[in-house]
């Protein structure tokens, strides 16, 4: 049985939709990190839905980048994230507003 | 080496301003005051070698020392001409500078700066020299300058007072507004004739178009009524009396205001050219004259009541020029420079004696006291009264005579009538100031004594040339100045006026002098102070020109000033500047809103312009 590309798209919709408000919403940084990561993977699901469906291998590659520089950019977000706390204490985002003008 | 001298006596002043200028101030005061005067003696026996030189009697000698602006067919060369013309000058200028200098040191000793004192008067004599000397137009308008920055600096020499300062200020801007018109004529005429020295000006003259000839000459005759302050720039003459007296003597009244005469008659071939020209200079001549003589008769401060003798005697020469008379008007030149200078000499040793007072006012009976300075006082007044016999005499009466023998009748006569008005306003107000000055009683309670030796002995010199000058025109006596003169202008015996009755001329200009001395005794014999009058009055207020001044010149230049000082400057210059920065202000202020520091808020407004691109990119 083939499911059809459309539930893949509306899962990675939702998906996405997820996380964004995730970011927007929460204050907590490392709950707003995750949700980049939902973004991040309902994406990769695009990809790989229409790579399957149009039988092109550029998709799955695209998936591998992502992947890779997924993980890269949790190495620097969680060494900031561990800077900032050391600092302020505090990972609540709202409390980090010295660039305000 | 042909004609090399006549740079030597430009550059022996030079030397003497160079080491007085750089080395002075460690030197002994005493050796500052032998430098400056050595150098100008030494420049006055070169003169005096030179001249010896039968060239200089034939077509002058012309040294080129390098070429100075070579463009196309336009060439300028830095040369020197020595005729007879700048002979005499380089003689009477070299000479009564050397006078003067020895007067100085017995002057200023005792003053902090004498050596500051001496260079600047040498470079006066420098420049001085390199203006009569110059052999073109650019060569004289550097000498022009730079006796005009000596005058400056010497006018400004006790610069600590605050009168002095202004003088010396009032002095420049008064002359650059005829130095102006000086440069706008030497352009025209580089423009028009293509050459500018005098030897070619001189012989090319007759081809030069007589509007070109007229507007040139007139712009460098608003050169000469700056330079020697003749109306409507005469204002700056009497404000220089603050520099020291020796200066006055020097630059004020015996070299430096005469430069404008010396140009025009340097000139004559060129103004000769343009009538109107030369009816314009005959008119303000006369005028000055008559204008700054009645000023003279109210004035209460001896140098400044000298200051209007200047002015109304350079009248008189430019009342010669104007009346085609340059020989009478150099003769007159020549014999004023030994009297006025004597005249001033006086003054500044009255100065010396009464500690620098010199308001007629608070002076008087001091004939006693300073025997000397008072016989050398009156023989300069004798002179300049036009006393028969004395050197004043003979070249005033020529002048008078020449313009009588110019006239066609009508406005003309004018000319004559205010020339012999002017010599009885003369001999009354120099007779004034010298019965005030030295006749008893006196109004002070001082107790004067003579000048020192190294001042009466060039009072002495001058007071000789004074008396005797005349013998240069003298016809009894050959007139071997006129004679020189005659030769080198081409004009024909400027001694005897043809068909004009000179001795009926000659006793009207001697009775003119003597009434004018009898009123002077007359009606200041014993008084201090007579009113004149309404007339006095007049008088005393300069006939309003200075009024006439602060209201045309001042008052709106005041104006102007506040004008582009407040509304200009302050309002839309700054305001431009300061509006461009209260700008950015504002708007930083408004957009430094939307950094609000918050994550959250950059990623919603990513996301809004996410969505605003796809939804313009969908529905396109």
């Amino acid at each position: 049985m083939i499911i059809p590309a459309q539930y893949y798209l509306t899962i990675s919709a939702v998906l996405f939709t997820l996380g964004m408000v995730g970011v927007l919403v929460r204050r907590n940084a490392l709950v707003i990190f995750m949700s980049i990561e939902l973004m991040l993977n309902s994406v990769n699901l695009t990809f790989v839905t229409f790579a399957r469906q149009l039988a092109a291998i550029e998709g799955q590659v695209a998936v591998f980048f992502v992947v890779v520089i997924a993980a890269v950019e949790v190495v620097v977000g969680l060494a900031i994230i561990i800077a900032i706390f050391r600092t302020r204490s505090t990972v609540d985002i709202d409390d980090v507003d010295l660039l305000r003008g | 080496m042909p004609g090399s001298v006549s740079g030597l006596i430009v550059l022996f002043p030079l030397a003497g301003w160079l080491i007085n200028g750089l080395a002075g101030g460690r030197l002994p005061a005493r050796a500052a005051a032998m430098i400056g005067s050595a150098s100008v003696g030494l420049a006055f026996v070169v003169s005096v070698v030179s001249i010896l030189d039968p060239r200089v009697w034939q077509d002058g000698i012309t040294t080129r020392l390098f070429t100075w602006i070579d463009a196309g067919e336009f060439t300028v060369e830095a040369s020197l001409l020595m005729d007879p013309l700048s002979a005499l000058m380089a003689l009477l200028v070299s000479g009564v500078s050397f006078l003067i200098h020895v007067y100085s040191a017995g002057y200023m000793a005792g003053d902090p700066a004498q050596s500051r004192y001496f260079a600047y008067l040498n470079l006066f004599v420098a420049s001085m020299l390199l203006l009569v000397l110059a052999g073109n137009l650019v060569v004289m308008f550097v000498g022009w300058e730079l006796v005009g920055l000596c005058s400056y600096l010497l006018i400004g020499f006790w610069f600590e007072r605050e009168r002095a300062a202004n003088a010396g200020r009032k002095a420049f801007v008064v002359n650059r507004i005829g130095d102006a018109g000086f440069l706008l004529g030497i352009l025209l005429l580089a423009v028009t004739v293509n050459s500018l020295d005098f030897v070619n000006l001189s012989a090319s003259a007759e081809s030069i178009a007589v509007p070109v000839a007229t507007a040139a000459t007139l712009l460098l005759f608003v050169g000469a009524t700056g330079k020697s302050a003749q109306l409507p720039l005469y204002v700056w003459l009497p404000d220089a009396m603050e520099g020291p007296t020796p200066v006055s003597a020097l630059i004020h009244a015996a070299t430096m205001v005469t430069a404008g005469v010396y140009m025009i008659a340097r000139l004559q071939a060129l103004f000769f050219r343009a009538e109107v020209t030369l009816s314009v200079i005959a008119a303000v001549g006369a005028l000055t004259a008559f204008f700054a003589a009645t000023v003279a008769l109210v004035e209460h401060d001896l140098k400044r009541v000298l200051a209007y003798s200047t002015i109304s005697q350079l009248g008189y020469m430019f009342l010669a020029m104007g009346v085609a008379a340059a020989p009478v008007g150099m003769f007159h030149l020549t014999t004023h420079a030994f009297f006025k200078a004597l005249l001033f000499l006086a003054a500044g040793s009255v100065m010396h004696a009464m500690h620098d007072v010199i308001d007629m006012r608070r002076l008087g009976g001091l004939a006693r006291p300073m025997r000397w300075t008072a016989l050398g006082f009156l023989i300069g007044a004798a002179a300049l009264a036009g006393f028969p016999l004395t050197s004043g005499f003979f070249s005033k009466d020529l002048i008078l005579e020449r313009a009588f023998a110019h006239a066609e009748g009508g406005l003309t006569l004018l000319l004559w009538i205010a020339g012999v008005l002017t010599a009885f306003v003369t001999a009354l107000y120099i007779t004034r100031a010298a019965i005030l000055t030295f006749a008893p009683p006196p109004s002070h309670q001082d107790h004067p004594h003579e000048a020192p030796p190294t001042m009466t002995w060039p009072m002495a010199a001058l007071a000789a040339l004074a008396l005797g000058g005349g013998i240069l025109g003298a016809q009894a006596a050959g007139a071997p100045l006129l004679h020189a003169l005659d030769a080198f202008f081409h004009v024909e015996e400027s001694g005897a006026a043809k068909s004009v009755p000179a001795l009926a001329l000659t006793i009207v200009s001697a009775t003119a002098a003597l009434l004018g001395i009898l009123a002077g005794f007359g009606l200041y014999r014993g008084r201090r102070d007579v009113s004149l009058g309404a007339l006095g009055n007049l008088f005393r207020r300069q006939w309003f020109v200075e009024d006439l001044y602060e209201v045309v010149i001042v008052e709106p230049s005041k104006r102007l000033a506040h004008f582009l000082a407040g509304t200009v400057d302050l309002q839309i210059i700054d305001g431009t500047v300061n509006g461009v920065a209260a700008g950015f202000k504002r708007s930083s202020a408004a957009l430094r809103r939307v950094q609000t520091g918050y994550v959250r808020n950059y990623a919603a407004v990513v996301l809004a312009g996410t969505v605003l691109l796809l939804g313009y990119w969908l529905t396109r």
